[in-house]
């Protein structure tokens, strides 16, 4: 039985279909990514598995738990970190995941060994009792993630986990996400429209866009669909150039060879691995290559693949939002 | 379980209060002022009118009744700010039922608003307005009784109207039309028997005023019903406002 499980699950607000008709299955213990750019239905989506909106059509079951019909059983194995900031700023750090140990039935004597461990964990046990509005945002951040994991959940749930972050507490907290993920064996459900986020987290990624998931899979799948590494070799020899583009043209590896500004692209599946053999050939043939640039696919690619577009050209109003309510 | 996630929001909003000083003394300078000055000011007008109805004994229950709806009222405005600062969603995600996250708000800004609605009192027997006499077991365990339900009564009130909010601007307005005319009519300042018929229909449907009545009633014995019947209009009042809110909770998403 998969950890998650949604059939179907569409959310309308009036006319517009935020959510349309999503199937997925996620196991435990993965990390799994909802990459998509904003407006694209993560945030909904994330949502609707933790209970706070309903589906209007399909299902979705989360440890087992339908999100409709078993509300509470669903809240307890679940922690959320939200987009935008939940904790309560005048009271302190201890006193955010007292009240969160408290709300989930979690004994006095469990709360303090467990604060103690996840302070410990996101490097804030000198600043427990500081009042929270005194933190920086990665602090802030990091205290969210602290709570999310106070009551032991089996799921967490981060929704934009780094956004608004400096590249450095951006890494640290890539870091913890992987240590949990590793030392608890807890299923990670993160949203982001950041690339190399979703890359270097996720085990597998669901590029979703307009409400519906456009490709599933890992990483390193996904960026197969374009046919594999690009490889760039400068000949100087223009007739040489030419010989060793019939060559490789009869290659069993290569999928495409094409001149592009003096150098030959060649699209070729694990480039790394097959670059020793295009420099043999090469030398079978007598032909010098004078250099060799070996570039991967990214995840920007591919999205650009599926959606006809670039994730950052809708950037959004992230910080707005918070003043607006929603 | 349940009991445990009242408590914790009870807490919350217990210690929140006490860390903001400057609610703390606002909530107690506001009422202070209308007492001292209107009590002194307008005393001194009855008197002229040939009253013999000491004014700022008349004033005192009238005001401990405006500081509590106005505390209580300030209920709303704090789950409004747990919206936009989103600790809401926080509650909202826990496995605790929307009633207990209800209640718990009741409780514990009922709990605020009672205190502060004793410290006037304090502050009216110092100043004059309640004379230690008129104290007896049963006017005090009136008066309490009076307070906690008036708290709980506007306090669900708030609540209602902010499960239906996003944001203050809206809030505030609705607040301007509501609280000053139940403050305005609920007899607080001059007696409701006097007034035109049309203005003591809408003085008899306000909530305010049958606390403010029956509080009257415990401190001076003057009252146009008899304080159970205030009591248990109050009672009444109160119980089915907090079903409302909590039934108005529960139906709030996100």
């Amino acid at each position: 039985m998969d950890t998650l499980v949604l059939k179907g699950l569409t959310k309308k607000f009036g006319e517009l279909v935020a959510v349309d008709a999503i199937d997925l299955s996620i196991k435990k213990g993965e990390i799994f990514g909802l990459l998509g750019p904003n407006g694209a239905g993560k945030t909904t989506t994330i949502s609707m598995l933790a209970t706070i909106l309903s589906p209007t059509e399909g299902e979705a079951r989360v440890c087992d738990h339908d999100v409709v019909k078993e509300k509470d059983a669903v809240r307890h194995c679940i922690g959320i970190v939200f987009q935008d900031q939940s904790l309560d700023e005048d009271l302190t750090a201890q006193e955010n995941l007292f009240f969160h140990g408290q709300l989930y039935g979690m004994s006095d004597e469990q709360i303090k060994i467990k604060s103690k461990e996840v302070l410990e964990l996101v490097e804030l046990m000198d600043r427990k009792d500081d009042l929270v509005k005194t933190f920086s945002g990665g602090m802030k951040r990091r205290l969210e993630i602290a709570r999310g994991l106070m009551h032991h959940p089996k799921v967490l749930f981060l929704d934009e986990p780094t956004l608004g972050l400096d590249p450095q507490a951006r890494r640290h907290l890539w870091e913890y996400i992987k240590k949990i993920n590793q030392s608890e064996g807890m299923t990670i459900i993160l949203t982001t429209h950041y690339m190399d986020e979703a890359d270097f987290l996720c085990t597998r990624i669901a590029i979703i866009d307009h409400g519906k998931i456009m490709a599933l899979d890992t990483s390193d799948k996904l960026k197969d669909v374009l046919g594999g590494d690009i490889v760039t070799l400068q000949v100087s020899d223009a007739d040489k150039m030419k010989t060793l583009m019939e060559k490789l043209e009869c290659e069993k590896c290569v999928k495409k060879v094409d001149v592009f500004d003096g150098s030959l692209n060649v699209t070729i599946k694990d480039g790394g691995k097959n670059i020793p053999k295009i420099v043999q050939l090469a030398e079978k043939n007598k032909i010098t290559i004078d250099s060799v640039i070996l570039k991967r696919p990214s995840l920007e690619d591919v999205f650009i693949h599926y959606t006809g577009r670039t994730i950052r050209e809708q950037e959004p109003e992230n910080r707005l939002r918070r003043f607006h309510g929603r | 379980m349940e009991g445990k996630a009242i408590y914790t929001l009870w807490l919350r909003e217990v210690k929140k209060y006490w860390r903001s000083k400057p609610r703390v003394i606002g909530s107690i300078a506001q009422p202070f002022m209308f007492l001292a000055i209107l009590g002194v000011g307008l005393g001194s007008a009855f008197s002229m009118a040939g009253s013999s109805v000491n004014y700022m004994a008349f004033l005192a229950p009238g005001i401990i009744g405006m500081s509590i709806l106005f505390n209580s009222i300030f209920a709303g405005v704090s789950v409004i700010f747990d919206k936009q600062f989103g600790f809401m969603k926080e509650i909202l995600v826990a496995p605790v039922s929307r009633t207990s996250i209800a209640l718990g708000k009741i409780l514990g800004s009922g709990t605020l608003s009672f205190l502060t609605g004793i410290m006037i009192t304090i502050v009216a027997i110092v100043i004059g307005g309640i004379s230690l006499s008129s104290l007896t077991f049963a006017s005090v365990l009136e008066l309490a009784a009076l307070m906690l339900l008036t708290a709980f009564v506007f306090v669900s009130v708030g609540l209602i109207i902010a499960s239906k909010m996003a944001d203050m601007e809206g809030f505030q307005l609705i607040m301007n039309f509501l609280v000053m005319p139940v403050f305005l009519l609920s007899g607080a300042f001059f007696p409701a028997t006097g007034v035109p018929s049309w203005m003591k229909v809408i003085v008899y449907a306000n909530p305010l005023f049958y606390s403010v009545d029956g509080m009257r009633g415990a401190l001076i014995g003057a009252s146009s019903f008899p304080v159970a019947v205030d009591l248990g209009i109050m009672f009444v009042l109160s119980i089915l406002l907090i079903i409302i809110a909590s039934y108005m909770f529960g139906k709030m998403e996100k």
